[in-house]
């Protein structure tokens, strides 16, 4: 099922801010596959090394705070990465990957849980967040329907698109 | 039930009363990108086919970021929104006019406008009572293309703050000290309200330092309630009849209510690498420092620059810091040369550059090498902001800059007793292209009341003779003089046609 998501879970601590994310001397590119090599550079030089497609960041508290800058989660997607767990986003980052098609799920006890490395499936109907090496599974809130519609389409341009072209 | 100053000015915006929590789509007064952000915006709308802009007087593109442009790919980005500006009609604000956030507020933002930048600290707003906040490129271009934008009415918490400020702290110092308090997370998705009989008395320049850092607390906006002193502000930018008094009703809901009182403050500092991590003065004093920063949206204000001045005048800079100031906009920038402060921080050693975000972002200017630290009047100190993830950034008020600069590591202001008293006594207001427009005005004005008496007066002494007769007089000489004209012309068609026969005779012959 296309709403399911598999991959191996990258850790990280509380405030991974949009600097960090993908530095400002990169800003000048727009594409994921012009950031994704740059992306968490700055505060990890081994993760694009590392990640493989499919692949998902787990995350403190206020993952994204900082610059409104759309290349953070734009450069996250672009690294292959499918969805950010955190148990908390800040609240332009939370609207920019909604509006780029990155899908962002909060659990305080799933990114409590999950260790790096740990094999993680993430059903994003449901917002189950299972732990396939540790045998725990958690559970978020959903999306409601309208968002997972703009992520299912790829984002926020091309939501738009369709209903401008459905009027 | 009340509403708070959130859920009146989106309720204006929106079909119907709105209450904290609902998500409504709303009607957007003010748009802002800049040459970070717009680009991304621009290639979005044409994505969407979107040419036209719902509001293109009041759609401002900015170049601040990186000006004037440091790498190629920065220039034509800088090209792309130029020419957007130009097909569109919105309004482009050039390289060396000013920092967006602080041009926004000089010229464009009223109270109980709602206003979407693609830029985080577009918050700074609030410190006008608009409802203002930071989105990302997409959707404010949505924005900016259909004047609407979708927004969840957030839930507030009501800030008090009483007290008198002790000398050599500063409203910079109040909102670290909140910041340090609550967390950078403290306020997600909520606005911040401030009150109290300090923020009655704050001048705007304050307000708007207190506003800019609402979001490194997470919240979406920081509102203060328009009064006297937005009311002069608006005045002062030539907007007076913009000024409308909103305040939240006495019953308002509020989430939370957090209660400082600035007369127990002393000086803050932010720690590497979270603006949280902040510490008092005496905690953080003899940190050694390589670079002083007074600059950005935060504090970069006539007033900013006065208290510095008032500091460092007559004294030498450490030779291990190095100093770059940056002025806020253009308009900061001649009022401050037109106060001497320009001259006071060159001659103790600062170096200057043009208006703008500066070294804030790390791709203009002021990198820090690796292991260097900088104590800025920045509102963010991530690691590797300043284009280095090897430096390290401490924010504080430009008193404390300024106390840095002389000793060569982190200093307390308040050493600085007489120097930061004689500052209270000026009222502090940045000079616009308004009030110069007023001051000019002012002074022809009075240029053509002298002018006139100066008329009168002569034409009183004129009179004292027969008006009569001197006009007569005028007349006869006017005629005599057109008589001795017409004789001379007279004489030289004569002289011409005397000299056209004797040619023809000569040809005959």
């Amino acid at each position: 099922m296309a709403n399911t998501l598999r991959g191996r879970a990258f850790k990280y601590g509380d405030n991974v801010d949009t600097d960090v994310i993908i530095p400002a001397r990169y800003c000048t590119a727009y594409t994921p596959q012009e950031l994704g090599p740059h992306c968490l550079e700055d505060l990890d030089r081994e993760f694009v090394k590392r990640v493989k497609e499919g692949d998902i960041i787990v995350a403190g508290k206020n993952f994204g705070c900082g610059s409104s800058r759309e290349n953070a989660p734009l450069a996250i997607r672009g690294a292959g990465v499918s969805c950010v767990i955190a148990k908390s986003f800040a609240r332009i980052f939370y609207r920019n990957s909604i509006n780029i098609g990155l899908p962002i799920l909060e659990s305080e006890e799933a990114a409590d849980s999950i260790d790096s490395g740990d094999e993680l499936r993430v059903d994003l109907d449901t917002g189950a967040i299972e732990n396939l090496t540790k045998g725990r599974s958690f559970s978020s809130a959903p999306f409601p329907e309208a968002i997972q519609e703009i992520i299912r389409l790829g984002g926020m341009v091309n939501f738009v698109k369709e209903r401008l072209n459905n009027r | 039930m009340g509403k708070t100053l959130a859920e009146k000015i989106i309720g204006e915006h929106a079909a119907g009363e709105v209450k904290a929590g609902q998500i409504v789509l709303a009607r957007v007064d003010v748009c802002l990108t800049q040459d970070g952000t717009g680009p991304l915006a621009v290639r979005q709308l044409e994505k969407l086919g979107l040419e036209k802009l719902a509001n293109p007087k009041r759609t401002v593109l900015f170049l601040d970021h990186s000006v004037p442009a440091s790498r190629k790919e920065l220039a034509d980005d800088h090209q792309t929104l130029r020419n957007f500006a130009k097909k569109t009609g919105a309004n482009l604000s050039e390289v060396g006019m000013g920092i967006c956030h602080t041009v926004i507020n000089e010229e464009y933002v009223n109270p109980g406008d709602i206003m979407i930048g693609a830029d985080s600290h577009t918050c700074t707003g609030g410190a006008l009572c608009a409802f203002a906040t930071g989105m990302g490129s997409t959707d404010v271009a949505i924005g900016m293309a259909l004047g609407k934008t979708w927004l969840r009415v957030p839930e507030t918490f009501k800030i008090v703050v009483n007290g008198e400020f002790p000398l050599g702290v500063f409203p910079k110092d109040l909102i670290l000290h909140l910041i340090g308090m609550i967390g950078a997370d403290g306020a997600t998705y909520k606005a911040l309200e401030w009150h109290g009989e300090t923020i009655e008395k704050m001048d705007m320049e304050g307000r708007l330092t207190l506003s800019n850092m609402a979001v490194e607390a997470g919240a979406k906006a920081g509102l203060i309630p328009s009064d006297e002193t937005t009311r002069r502000y608006l005045e002062e930018m030539g907007r007076g009849g913009k000024f409308r008094e909103i305040k939240p009703d006495p019953d308002a809901e509020y989430e939370r209510v957090i209660e400082i009182d600035v007369s127990q403050l002393t000086p803050v500092v932010s720690f590497p690498h979270a603006v949280d991590n902040t510490r008092i003065i005496d905690e953080a004093k003899g940190e050694k420092i390589n670079q002083v920063f007074l600059g950005t949206c935060t504090n970069s204000r006539v007033g900013d620059w006065e208290v510095v001045a008032n500091i460092v005048r007559g004294k030498k800079k450490h030779p291990n810091v190095r100093f770059i100031a940056v002025p806020g906009s253009v308009q900061i920038q001649k009022e401050v040369i037109r106060r001497g402060y320009y001259q006071t921080l060159l001659d103790f050693g600062a170096m200057i550059m043009p208006p703008g975000c500066g070294p804030c972002v790390g791709v203009y200017g002021g990198i820090l090498g690796s292991g260097e630290k900088c104590l800025a009047t920045m509102n963010r100190n991530f690691r590797g902001r300043m284009g280095n993830p090897e430096g390290f950034i401490y924010l504080a008020s430009p008193a404390t800059v300024a106390a840095t600069a002389i000793a060569g590591e982190i200093a307390d202001p308040r050493e600085y007793e007489a120097e930061l008293k004689a500052v209270g006594k000026k009222v502090v207001v940045p000079v616009t292209k308004a009030v110069k427009k007023v001051a000019k005005k002012k002074k022809a004005k009075e240029k053509a009341v002298k002018k006139a008496r100066a008329k009168k007066k002569a034409k009183r002494a004129v009179r004292k003779k027969p008006v009569r007769r001197a006009t007569t007089k005028r007349r006869v000489k006017k005629v005599a003089k057109r008589k001795v004209a017409k004789k001379k012309a007279a004489k030289r068609t004569m002289a011409k046609k005397r000299v056209k026969r004797t040619a023809k005779r000569t040809r005959r012959r």
